[in-house]
């Protein structure tokens, strides 16, 4: 079994092809347009991690203390920013949560949950990967996951993304059995969909790597002005494709990226653009899964996937 | 491939910080600072003066600026070299028509090669910073700690008795550092240090020879991190250390004084055709009330008589 699944594949297998053209309509709470939601990475990485084969957590030799202090920054200032922007905006957070962060720093744990925060699992440690783990110490990470979030929130998982976006293939399956119900690794659509799993009813919620500040400001290296721009026109088109249909919008964040004194001002601008439509349903991710099965869209889509199955022979 | 059990031990799994550096601390919760004079914002300029060998290692890693190209990078070489001979002298003027005193981060061996330069320095009134030996030396966990610190002491060393200050600021080489770094440069009687960059104020560092200083230095907006690794011109540098000044200054009415860091390199901003944004952002952040610009270890002194 363990060698099936390490078997190189050409696809994923976690879901299936349905193009945009025709698909039931998903109606969201209060007739809102497009779902909105923030997704903060509240993240710890480690002084001195140890070395996983299939990558290194720092460039640099341990410490790399330039990188772990930039990280740093946003649990020491940077949060604070970030969060004030929100408030502002009237966006509660749903938290990418590297767990850990839990022991480490409560004072901002409990900054979120007094606002109503939602928080969902990031893994322990973003420099602690699932690569090269086997299934069972894959499961101790959830379910540390789910018994620290809730000894120190009180809330109960509800949702996932890998820590460092790190994957193995029968990721998805234990985190349903686990109880989690959307997953935020995979970014093949602006709409909630089924994933593949042995147990449960998981989704696959719709994150973003084009709207996430981490690839914004690291991987493309844009101005803190040009952010704000590409987070209000992805806003305005989503804006006017849910027209006809209920769409997501997610914004993830980086407090060490996004709460930085250059670049808080054009953000909070950005999403204070936002609140201020009508159809926007400000949101966090577990309300949103529960709208998407309260509401009859994932069974709907269930049954339009297999109808498109059946009409074009695929699978 | 498997991961032995022990990768899922956190043992630094703790409330505060994973190591014993510095505790954690709010940005926002902190007793107000108040700098000389009701200051509300202690400009830091920090002007990276350095040398990168021509046969610089690669291993472990190479510092940010190294040279690219195959042995021998005439290219890169002599363009790094530009800066000590020309791009300096204009920042220099640029700071003497403003009346501004500042630091100056200098790689000692500069002040071996060059000391025409280090005079020139000196003699502007303004603080020279140790930023290591050279670009080629990077301080990492490989060294042992006796080859660590003789590299800070014969740096340390070189620029006290070239300069005839004092020398109690400490830039590593891409500020790349060892568990041991911060240690060796309190035996080194260094006060404070510009690697980390995780806040807007000073703060204390707990060293096994007593307390260090680490000063803020703005990363991402450093001039060579904004040219050379963002690719963002230069009025686009400029418009980000507007807006970054506006917030911490903005900040100020609320939360007591803070630190604007203006990291510069003789050959980014010492360029003919950037110097003039240089001169823009200085207009800028001087043409507000309550700016105190000053040497660092000026600014450590104030914050250290707070806290």
């Amino acid at each position: 079994m363990a060698g099936e699944d390490q078997a190189l594949r050409s696809d994923l297998g976690l879901y299936d092809y349905l193009p945009w053209p025709n698909r039931p309509k998903i109606t969201w709470p209060g007739n809102k347009k497009l779902a909105v939601w923030i997704a903060p990475n509240i993240e710890f990485y480690e002084y001195d991690p140890p070395d996983n084969p299939t990558r290194k957590p720092w460039a640099r030799p341990n410490p790399d203390v330039l990188q772990y202090s930039h990280r740093d920054y946003g649990n020491r200032a940077g949060w604070q920013r970030m969060m004030a922007a929100m408030d502002a905006a009237g966006f509660r957070g749903s938290v990418s949560l590297n767990v850990a962060l839990c022991e480490h720093h409560p004072e901002i744990i409990k900054a979120c949950a007094d606002r109503g925060w939602e928080f969902f699992s990031h893994g322990i440690y973003n420099t602690r990967y699932v690569y090269n783990l086997d299934i069972e110490q894959e499961r101790a990470i959830i379910r540390d996951a789910f018994e620290t979030v809730r000894n120190h929130t009180g809330q109960e998982l509800a949702g996932w993304l890998s820590p460092a976006l790190s994957n193995n293939f029968w990721t998805m399956d234990i985190l349903s059995e686990a109880g989690i119900q959307y997953t935020c690794d995979m970014f093949h659509d602006d709409q909630p969909m089924p994933v593949h799993v042995k147990t449960g009813k998981l989704i696959s919620m719709p994150y973003s790597l084009e709207m996430n500040d981490v690839i914004v400001y690291n991987t493309q290296k844009v101005t803190p002005r040009h952010y704000a721009e590409i987070i209000k026109r992805q806003f305005d088109q989503l804006y006017k494709d849910a027209d006809d249909s209920g769409m997501v919008m997610c914004i993830p964040l980086h407090p060490y990226l996004v709460g930085q004194p250059h670049r808080i001002e054009s953000f909070a601008e950005a999403i204070s653009y936002i609140s201020g439509h009508e159809g926007v349903w400000q949101t966090t991710g577990r309300e949103i899964a529960q709208a998407y099965h309260a509401s009859g869209a994932y069974d709907a889509m269930k049954k339009a996937i297999a109808a498109h199955q059946a009409e074009w022979g695929t699978r | 491939m498997s991961m032995p059990d022990t990768y899922l031990h956190y043992s630094a799994r703790r409330y505060g910080m994973d190591h014993e550096r510095y505790e954690w601390s709010d940005l926002f919760q902190r007793k107000p600072i108040v700098w000389p004079n009701g200051a509300r914002i202690a400009l830091s300029v920090v002007t990276h003066v350095q040398h990168f060998p021509l046969d610089m290692p690669a291993k472990p890693f190479k510092a940010p600026g190294a040279l690219m190209m195959p042995y021998p990078d005439f290219r890169y070489y002599t363009n790094r070299d530009y800066g000590n001979r020309l791009g300096v002298f204009r920042i220099l003027k640029v700071l003497a028509e403003k009346g501004l005193h500042t630091s100056f981060a200098l790689n000692a061996v500069v002040a071996e090669r060059y000391p025409a330069l280090l005079k020139a320095i000196v003699e502007g009134g303004h603080e020279i910073v140790a930023h290591g030996y050279d670009m080629g030396k990077v301080h990492h966990s490989g060294l042992t700690l006796e080859a660590e610190s003789a590299l800070i002491d014969q740096s340390l060393t070189l620029l006290r008795q070239k300069s005839g200050q004092a020398v109690t600021g400490w830039l590593s080489p891409g500020r790349a550092q060892s568990f041991n770094t911060p240690d060796l440069l309190a035996a080194h009687a260094v006060r404070y240090c510009f690697d980390w960059a995780n806040d807007d104020l000073p703060y204390g560092m707990a060293t096994d020879q007593g307390s260090l200083v680490s000063m803020p230095l703005a990363y991402e907006t450093d001039d060579r991190v904004v040219a050379d690794e963002y690719f963002h011109s230069e009025p686009e540098w400029v418009q980000q250390i507007k807006d970054r000044f506006d917030v911490l200054y903005r900040e100020t009415e609320t939360y007591g004084g803070r630190v604007m860091s203006l990291p510069l390199h003789s050959w980014v901003s010492g360029m003919p055709y950037r110097v003039a944004y240089l001169r823009e952002v200085l207009d800028y952040i001087l043409s507000h009330q309550g700016v105190w610009t000053a040497p660092s270890h000026e600014i450590v002194t104030a914050y250290q008589a707070q806290v």
